[in-house]
C-alpha cells in the first residue's frame, strides 16, 4: 500500500556510480551550503522580500542570469566529461564512463545549455534591458514575468533532481522516438526531460506573450516602430516566434508524454504511432528556436557596434527587414534536420533552397555591423572583443550551414560530428558570445559598477582560441566519418589526436569561464574604482544611459518624449537637458504567489516522472487555487508618490557627490 | 494607499491596464490557436492509422454531436448576452446568463465524457490505435479546455456578486468570453474535421 502511494521511487534510484555520485554530493552540499550561508547571515527574510517576491525585472533579469551561469557551470562540467571520455577511448581503453552514462551526459548538456542557459541568458537580459530601452518603467504583465522565471527555475531544479534521484533521458537532447518510448526507455530519465521542459517552456511562452504586448503597448511617446532601437526590434521578433513555436513544443511534449503515461499510440513503433511525425513536430519547434535565440543576441552585437564604433547603426532600415525575413523564413526550413528522413527528392529541394535563402538576411547583418565599425573611431572594449570573435566564427559557422543546406551533402555528413560542429559556432559563437557581450555592456546599467576590463578581454581570448581548437577538429572528425554520441572509437581510425586537441581546445575554454567568475569577484572586490557615476559609462546611444545607474526600481523619474532614433545621443549632440518633474508612479507589490505557483508546478511535474499521481492531481488543485486567490487581490500595485520619488532621486544625487 | 494624495488618473490607467490585458490575451488565444493546430495536425495524420480498431466512420453518432454542439453553440450565444448585460451594468442579468451559460457548457462536458466512456467500454480507448490517440487527446484537450472555462466563470459569478460590475470585473467578463467563444471556434472545426469528415469517412 505505502508502496504504491510513491509511486516509482524507490531507495534503488538513488545514484551507484562514482561519477554520478559526485555531481549528486554536489548538487545537494552546494543547495545545502547556500541554505546554510543565508541562514547564519540571517538574510532569509531579505531574500524572500528583496528578490525572491520581487516583480522589478531589473531583479528578475538577475535572477534569470544568476541560474543561467550556475547551468552554464553544470553544462561546461558535463562538455568536458565528454571530451574527455572521447579523448580516452580509444581502442582497448573505454575512458572513464559507460556507455549509458555517456548518453545521458550528452543529453543532459544539450538540454542544459539550450533550455536553462541560452534561455535563461535571453530572458535575463531581456528583463534587464528592454523596459529601459522603450522608456518604460515596467512589463507589461510584472506578476506573469515573475511567474515565468520561478517556472523556468521550477524546470532547471527537475533536470538537476534527476542526477540525485533517478536518472536522466539517454535519449539526446530531442529525444526521438522510438528510442524515448517507454519500451526502449523504461526508466524515469525522458520523463526528467518531458516535464523539466514542459514546465520550463510553458513560462517561455509566457514571457513572450508578455514582452510582445511590452513592446506593442508600453513605448514612451513619440517612440514610432522605426525609432525602436534594434534590440528591441530582435526582441520582438523572437518573441513572435516564441508565441508560434512554443505552443509546438509543448504539444509534442504532452504527446509523448501521453504515449509514455496513459499508453497512447502517437510515436510508437507499432499500433498506428508514426515516429516521424515526431521528428517534424520537435524541429517545427527547434529550428524558430535557433532564431529565438540568436535574434535577441543580434540586437545586442547592434547596439555594441553602433555605441564602441561611435557611429549611428548603418542600415537600420535593411536590419529590421532582415530581421523579420529571418522570422518567415525560420518556418520554412525545419526539414533540413532530416533530409535523410526520405521525404523525396522534391521535398529535400524546397527545403534546401530555403535554408540557403536564409543566409541572405543573416549577411545582410554582417555586413550593417562591419559598415557600421567602417571609419569609426573603435573603442576596443571587451563587448567589442566578443562581437568581432562572433563575426569570425558565426561566418566560418555559417558557411558551414549553407553548405549542409545541399541535401546531397547533407547525406554524407548527416549525425556526423561536422554537424556538431556547425551548430555549436552558431549557437556559442553567436548566441553565447553575444550574451556575454551583453552582460557586460549593461553590468554598470545594473549594478553601478563596471566590470574588469582586462580579465574580461583575456577571459575572451581564452575562450575564442580555446572555441576555435575544441571545434575545428570536430569538422574534420566528422568528414572522417565520426558520428555524433560516439563513446568509443577504434584506434586504427587515427582520430585519438584530434579528439585531444578538442579536448585541449575544451580545457582552455574551462580556463576561460574561470576567468570570467575571477572577472566577477575582482570587479565586485574593487568596485568602488569602477563605479560608473553618470550613468552612461560607455558613451551610449540608447534610453537606458539616460537614467543613473545602478537604473532606480521606477526606471524613469520622467518618462521621455522621442522625437529621434537614438534618442539619448540627439539629447548629448544638441545638449538638450531633459527636463525633471516629479510625478506619481504605480509600481506592482511584492508577491509570493508566483513562487508558490512554480513551486506547485515542481512538485506536479515530480508527482508524473514518479508516477504519484495522488501528488500531482494535489500539486494541481493547490496551483489552480493560488490562481484564484492571487485574482481576488484588487490593489497588486502601489503608488510611490513624487514626494518619495524626489527623496530617492536627492538621495541617488548624494550619493554620487560621496564618491566624487 | 489614499487616493485623494495622488496625481495618478485612475480612470485611465484601468483603461490602459484593461487594453493591455485585453491584448496580450488576444495573443494568448493565438498561441492556444497554433497549440490546436499542432493537435489537428497530428490527428489528420494519424486518422487512418485505425490498426485493425474501428474507423470513425464506425464509431461517431452524428446525431448525439450535433445536439452537443447545439448546446455549445447556444452557451456562446448566451455568454453573448450576459456580456451586453455588462455594458447596461445589470448585474442580476449578468449573472443570469452566466448561469444558463454554465449549464450548457457542463450539459457538453457531460455528453462528451459519456461519449468517451462509452468508448472506453467497448474496448475502443485511447491504447487501441494511434487514430484513437489522437482522438481523444484533440477532442479531450478541447474538453480540459471547456473545464477550465467552467471553473473560471464559476468563480468570476462568485466575484460578480461580491464585487460588482467595476471595470476590473468588466473587463475580466470580456476575457472569459473571448475564451469561450475561442473554444466554440475551436470545437466548428473538431465537428467538421473529426466528426463530419469521420463519420462519412472523407
Amino acid at each position: 500500500m505505502f508502496a504504491s502511494l510513491l509511486g516509482r521511487l524507490s531507495w534503488s534510484q538513488l545514484p551507484q556510480d562514482a561519477i554520478t555520485r559526485g555531481g549528486a554530493a554536489s548538487i545537494v552540499l552546494g543547495a545545502l551550503g547556500i541554505v546554510v550561508l543565508i541562514t547564519v547571515l540571517g538574510r532569509w527574510k531579505w531574500l524572500w522580500k528583496e528578490w525572491l517576491t520581487s516583480q522589478d525585472p531589473k531583479k528578475i533579469g538577475v535572477m534569470y542570469i544568476v541560474v543561467a551561469v550556475v547551468m552554464l557551470l553544470r553544462g561546461a562540467g558535463d562538455a568536458l566529461l565528454m571530451r574527455t571520455q572521447q579523448a580516452a577511448a580509444a581502442g582497448a581503453s573505454h575512458g572513464i564512463l559507460d556507455s549509458y552514462h555517456f548518453q545521458q551526459i550528452v543529453s543532459a548538456h544539450g538540454t542544459i545549455m539550450i533550455f536553462f542557459v541560452a534561455m535563461g541568458l535571453m530572458f535575463g537580459l531581456i528583463n534587464l534591458v528592454l523596459p529601459l530601452q522603450i522608456g518604460a518603467r515596467d512589463v507589461a504583465f510584472p506578476f506573469l514575468n515573475a511567474t515565468s522565471f520561478w517556472l523556468f527555475f521550477s524546470g532547471m531544479a527537475l533536470v538537476n533532481l534527476s542526477l540525485v534521484i533517478g536518472d536522466f533521458s539517454a535519449a539526446g537532447w530531442l529525444a526521438y522516438p522510438p528510442l524515448s518510448e517507454l519500451k526502449y526507455s523504461p526508466t524515469v530519465g525522458v520523463d526528467y526531460w518531458i516535464w523539466a521542459l514542459q514546465i520550463a517552456g510553458v513560462g517561455s511562452m509566457l514571457s513572450g506573450i508578455n514582452f510582445l504586448v511590452t513592446i506593442i503597448k508600453m513605448r514612451a511617446p513619440g517612440m514610432t516602430f522605426m525609432k525602436l532601437p534594434m534590440f528591441v526590434w530582435s526582441v520582438m521578433a523572437s518573441m513572435v516566434l516564441v508565441a508560434f513555436a512554443f505552443p509546438i513544443l509543448t504539444v509534442t511534449l504532452a504527446l509523448l508524454a501521453l504515449d509514455r503515461t496513459l499508453g497512447m499510440h502517437f510515436f510508437t513503433a507499432g499500433s498506428g504511432g508514426n515516429a516521424m511525425m515526431y521528428v517534424n513536430l520537435i524541429w517545427a519547434w527547434g529550428h524558430p528556436e535557433v532564431y529565438i535565440l540568436v535574434l535577441p543576441a543580434f540586437g545586442i552585437y547592434s547596439e555594441i557596434v553602433a555605441t564602441f564604433a561611435r557611429k549611428k547603426l548603418f542600415g537600420y532600415a535593411s536590419m529590421v527587414w532582415a530581421i523579420w525575413a529571418i522570422v518567415f523564413l525560420s518556418f520554412t526550413v525545419w526539414l533540413h534536420h532530416f533530409f535523410t528522413m526520405g521525404a523525396g527528392a522534391n521535398v529535400n529541394a524546397f527545403f534546401g533552397i530555403m535554408t540557403g535563402i536564409i543566409g541572405i538576411p543573416t549577411g545582410v547583418k554582417i555586413f550593417n555591423w562591419l559598415f557600421t565599425m567602417y571609419r569609426g573611431r573603435i573603442s576596443f572594449k571587451s563587448p567589442m572583443l566578443w562581437f568581432m570573435g562572433f563575426v569570425v566564427i558565426f561566418t566560418i559557422g555559417g558557411v558551414m550551414g549553407v553548405l549542409m543546406s545541399v541535401p546531397a551533402i547533407d547525406y554524407q555528413v548527416h549525425n556526423s560530428l561536422f554537424l556538431v560542429a556547425h551548430f555549436h559556432m552558431m549557437i556559442v559563437g553567436g548566441v553565447v558570445f553575444g550574451y556575454f557581450a551583453g552582460i557586460t555592456y549593461w553590468f554598470p546599467k545594473i549594478f553601478g559598477f563596471r566590470l574588469h576590463d582586462g580579465l574580461g578581454k583575456l577571459a575572451f581570448w581564452f575562450w575564442g582560441t580555446g572555441f576555435v581548437l575544441a571545434f575545428m577538429p570536430l569538422y574534420i572528425l566528422g568528414l572522417m566519418g565520426a558520428t555524433r554520441r560516439l563513446d568509443h572509437y577504434d584506434a586504427s581510425l587515427g582520430w585519438q589526436p584530434l579528439f585531444i586537441v578538442a579536448g585541449i581546445g575544451a580545457c582552455l575554454v574551462g580556463v576561460g569561464i574561470a576567468l570570467q567568475l575571477l572577472q566577477l569577484v575582482v570587479s565586485i572586490w574593487q568596485r568602488d574604482q569602477r563605479r560608473d557615476l553618470t550613468g552612461d559609462p560607455w558613451n551610449g546611444r540608447t534610453l537606458e544611459w539616460s537614467v543613473p545607474s545602478p537604473a532606480p526600481a521606477y526606471n524613469f523619474t520622467t518618462i521621455p518624449v522621442i522625437t529621434e532614433r537614438d534618442q539619448f545621443w540627439a539629447d548629448k549632440q544638441s545638449g538638450k537637458k531633459p527636463v525633471k518633474r516629479y510625478e506619481d508612479i504605480l509600481l506592482p507589490k511584492n508577491s509570493g504567489a508566483s513562487v508558490f505557483i512554480a513551486g506547485f508546478a515542481f512538485v506536479f511535474g515530480f508527482g508524473m516522472i514518479w508516477h504519484i499521481y495522488w501528488l500531482a492531481i494535489l500539486a494541481i488543485l493547490s496551483l489552480v487555487t493560488t490562481i484564484i486567490v492571487r485574482a481576488c487581490n484588487d490593489e497588486p500595485e502601489y503608488i510611490l508618490t513624487a514626494k518619495e520619488v524626489e527623496k530617492m532621486d536627492h538621495a541617488l544625487a548624494r550619493r554620487k557627490e560621496q564618491y566624487v | 494607499m489614499s487616493e485623494a494624495s495622488t496625481t495618478l488618473d485612475i480612470h485611465q490607467i484601468e483603461a490602459r491596464a484593461t487594453e493591455k490585458t485585453t491584448f496580450g490575451f488576444w495573443v494568448y488565444l493565438m498561441t492556444d490557436c497554433v497549440l490546436f493546430a499542432g493537435l489537428f495536425a497530428t490527428y489528420v495524420v494519424l486518422r487512418g492509422n485505425t490498426f485493425g480498431g474501428p474507423s470513425g466512420a464506425e464509431l461517431f453518432k452524428l446525431p448525439y454531436v450535433l445536439i452537443e454542439t447545439m448546446a455549445l453553440l447556444t452557451s456562446s450565444f448566451t455568454c453573448g448576452m450576459a456580456m451586453l448585460a455588462a455594458q447596461r451594468r445589470d448585474r442580476t442579468q449578468v449573472l443570469a446568463w452566466l448561469a444558463v451559460t454554465f449549464l450548457l457548457g457542463l450539459t457538453f462536458l457531460g455528453m462528451e465524457l459519456s461519449e468517451f466512456r462509452n468508448m472506453v467500454l467497448e474496448g475502443n480507448s485511447w491504447r487501441r490505435s494511434g487514430f484513437l490517440s489522437g482522438y481523444f487527446t484533440l477532442v479531450g484537450t478541447h474538453g480540459l479546455h471547456i473545464t477550465f472555462g467552467l471553473i473560471w466563470m464559476a468563480v468570476t459569478s462568485v466575484f460578480t456578486i461580491k464585487k460588482g460590475l467595476t471595470e476590473s470585473m468588466r473587463k475580466r467578463l470580456t476575457l472569459l468570453s473571448l475564451f469561450w467563444h475561442f473554444l466554440d471556434v475551436i470545437w466548428i472545426f473538431i465537428f467538421t474535421i473529426v466528426y463530419l469528415f469521420g463519420a462519412k469517412g472523407i
